[in-house]
């Protein structure tokens, strides 16, 4: 059993996962960012490659990308940095990222890095299942990492059931229409929302992403499924606290509530 | 293949394809499914062609340009897309797309624009058919080209000007599918090129292919036959390109010779040549060159003209480039401008920045042409938006 479903299976619900932008604040931030989430106790950690063109993301992550690249991060320097981070944590690790970024590292030679590390899964935005299942499974299934898709309210339900197929580890629902960043409530359409999800009983368990960013967007994704993925937020905690572990602190309250 | 027509999925050979986020694969879906069936109805295509020849003016003249021909030795004829209402090619897609639009229900239209004459035929097209309309442009293009962006606001247009990046038509798609995203159900996407996810680079092409449907009863009537030896154009994203080629993909008879912006100099880095010194990336939804760096960051493109600044090429373009069946030569801002002051002085007409890189094939290629060559050249737009830059460099 791979770390992330055994994460779903022993705590199964309330569960936060934290995105960062590898290269910010500072060039070599990964490492320290993760031992101070791992340290708090947050139970996943996606770490974004940021690429130039970031399409699913909103202004402030596309704004930690372009500063992390300006900084000098790459996916070599990336897997360098974190090349030891088994000897500080145990909890799930996935890789966010783009397609093209993916590419031109390659594809399996990507999956074999991640592989040699420790991480878990990767997810990648703009990478449609059909895309997924015709190149890139088998791939991904050789090395026996997760693959984590994207659902949306524009998804129909015939198309959930494909991407829930394809998926292992857990289906990312993504709010609303939308980019990745802050909204302050999820209104009555997005509640419904997840319990039509919730009621089609997918084979893999869910987290709501795209704009938690407080207790109250935190409870209402958690209510309905097993837990929310919070990014901009912790983003906007680095530009705002002096160090790492203060950002931390501030997100976990504002979260926890 | 040999015809570059593009599969059920939406490639050519190994390029296209449509990687978009999950939040748009409805939107892009509902297209795919229903492009083809509303262009092929009777009641579109009756409209559409209505409209191009007594709102748009076509057919665009085919001028046979004389002094032009005797300079370079051959037979010039120039595909007159610059005297199209709003002034470029770009008016004949973002009409077909706005009927589109409509007879989708889609209620509110959304465009990039890079030197602007894609944004003002899509205003001009919103105007007339009552639609609410927002144009991303780069902020750097928004100063480059400033008359253009006088022109969309007159027309009712919202023009949102885009921080992020190089602030050219790179960015400008950025956002302009951001808004997408967040607006997927009411929201009409109009590209302007022949790029972005399955079936716009299909649609894109087959809405300007108007072009070569023209040049194909146009040569005939002057020349008594129904194609030329050469065809020429500009590429960026590749929409008047691919309409000037379109009947002539598979016509082996044709030599197809396109001008990409060599901006500085391919050898400088300071260049939009992007099936020159492209490598096969994803950007804007599609599979194609793409410049960008080992790590897959796409490198900010130059090019003195906006229209050509943008670091990708269409899918059907880089598999035809990729089989030889294009020659795609990088002509850099100062070919273009000494052939924009040519064409002027020879011909009496001052063309886009764009059109100029065209332009300046003629004497790339003027050893290789026979006297007998009939050639056909795409004049996409003309040179009033690019006044500015004109006057700079007339006084050097």
């Amino acid at each position: 059993m791979t770390r992330i479903s055994r994460l779903f299976k022993e705590k199964g619900k309330d569960i936060l996962s934290v995105y960062f932008s590898s290269g910010y604040p500072t060039v070599d931030s990964a490492p320290r960012i993760i031992k101070a989430l791992s340290d708090a106790g947050v139970d996943m950690i996606e770490i974004g490659i940021p690429f130039s063109d970031p399409l699913a993301d909103g202004p402030v992550i596309q704004r930690s990308n372009s500063i992390a690249l300006k900084n000098g991060i790459s996916q070599k320097l990336l897997f360098e940095q974190i090349k030891d981070i088994r000897k500080v944590t145990d909890i799930p690790l996935v890789l966010m990222g783009y397609i093209n970024c993916a590419m031109q590292f390659g594809f399996e030679n990507l999956c074999k890095k991640a592989v040699e590390i420790g991480i878990d899964g990767i997810i990648l935005p703009d990478l449609p299942v059909d895309e997924y299942n015709a190149e890139y499974r088998p791939i991904v299934e050789k090395y026996g990492l997760d693959f984590i898709h994207l659902i949306t309210p524009e998804t129909s339900d015939e198309r959930i059931r494909k991407i829930d197929e394809a998926s292992s580890g857990f289906v990312y629902m993504v709010s609303s229409a939308g980019t990745t960043g802050a909204q302050n409530s999820f209104g009555q359409s997005k509640q419904d929302y997840f319990k039509r999800i919730k009621a089609m009983n997918l084979k893999n368990p869910t987290l709501v992403g795209f704009g938690v960013s407080n207790h109250e967007t935190f409870r209402a994704a958690a209510d309905n499924s097993c837990g929310a993925i919070v990014g901009s937020q912790f983003i906007k905690e680095l530009d705002a606290n002096p160090t790492i572990e203060d950002a931390v602190n501030s997100l976990i309250k504002k979260i926890k509530g | 293949m040999k015809n570059y027509e593009v599969s059920k999925d939406g490639y050519y050979g190994e390029f296209g394809g449509s990687y978009i986020p999950e939040i748009l694969h409805k939107v892009v879906y509902d297209l795919q499914e229903q492009y083809e069936a509303i262009m092929n109805s009777k009641d579109f295509k009756e409209e559409f062609h209505a409209l191009l020849k007594d709102y748009v003016g076509r057919p665009s003249p085919l001028y046979y340009a004389s002094r032009l021909s005797e300079k370079y030795g051959c037979k010039i004829y120039l595909k007159r897309e610059d005297l199209n209402h709003t002034g470029a090619h770009k008016i004949n897609n973002s009409l077909g797309q706005i009927l589109l639009a409509k007879r989708m229900g889609k209620t509110r239209i959304i465009c990039e624009t890079g030197a602007g004459q894609h944004g003002v035929a899509t205003a001009t097209a919103c105007a007339l058919m009552n639609l609410p309309c927002v144009v991303y442009m780069g902020a750097t293009d928004v100063e480059r080209q400033k008359p253009n962006v006088e022109r969309m606001k007159m027309l009712g247009a919202t023009v949102v000007p885009v921080q992020s990046g190089n602030k050219t038509l790179k960015d400008a798609c950025n956002e302009a599918i951001r808004d997408w995203c967040c607006n997927p159900r009411d929201t009409f996407y109009i590209i302007g090129s022949t790029m972005g996810p399955h079936p716009y680079p299909e649609m894109v092409a087959r809405m300007q292919s108007v072009i070569s449907e023209e040049i194909k009863w146009q040569i005939k009537e002057k020349e008594g036959r129904d194609y030329p030896d050469y065809l020429m154009a500009c590429i960026g994203g590749g929409s008047n390109a691919a309409g000037t080629i379109y009947h002539y993909k598979g016509d082996e008879r044709v030599n197809i010779v396109l001008a990409e912006a060599g901006g500085l100099g391919v050898e400088t880095g300071e260049t939009a040549a992007s099936l020159n010194i492209g490598t096969v990336g994803i950007l804007h939804g599609s599979k194609m060159y793409v410049m960008q760096t080992e790590d897959g960051q796409i490198i900010e493109p130059y090019s003195i003209s906006a229209g050509l600044d943008y670091p990708g090429v269409g899918p059907m373009h880089c598999q035809m480039f990729k089989d030889g069946r294009s020659k795609v030569l990088p002509i850099t801002d100062q070919e273009a401008l000494d052939a924009a002051f040519e064409l002027t002085k020879l011909e009496g007409i001052i063309p886009a920045l764009e059109s100029a890189h065209a332009l300046a094939l003629l004497p790339r290629m003027k050893d290789k042409f026979k006297k007998d060559d009939v050639v056909v050249l795409t004049v996409s737009g003309r040179g009033d938006k690019d006044m500015q830059t004109y006057l700079k460099h007339i006084k050097n």
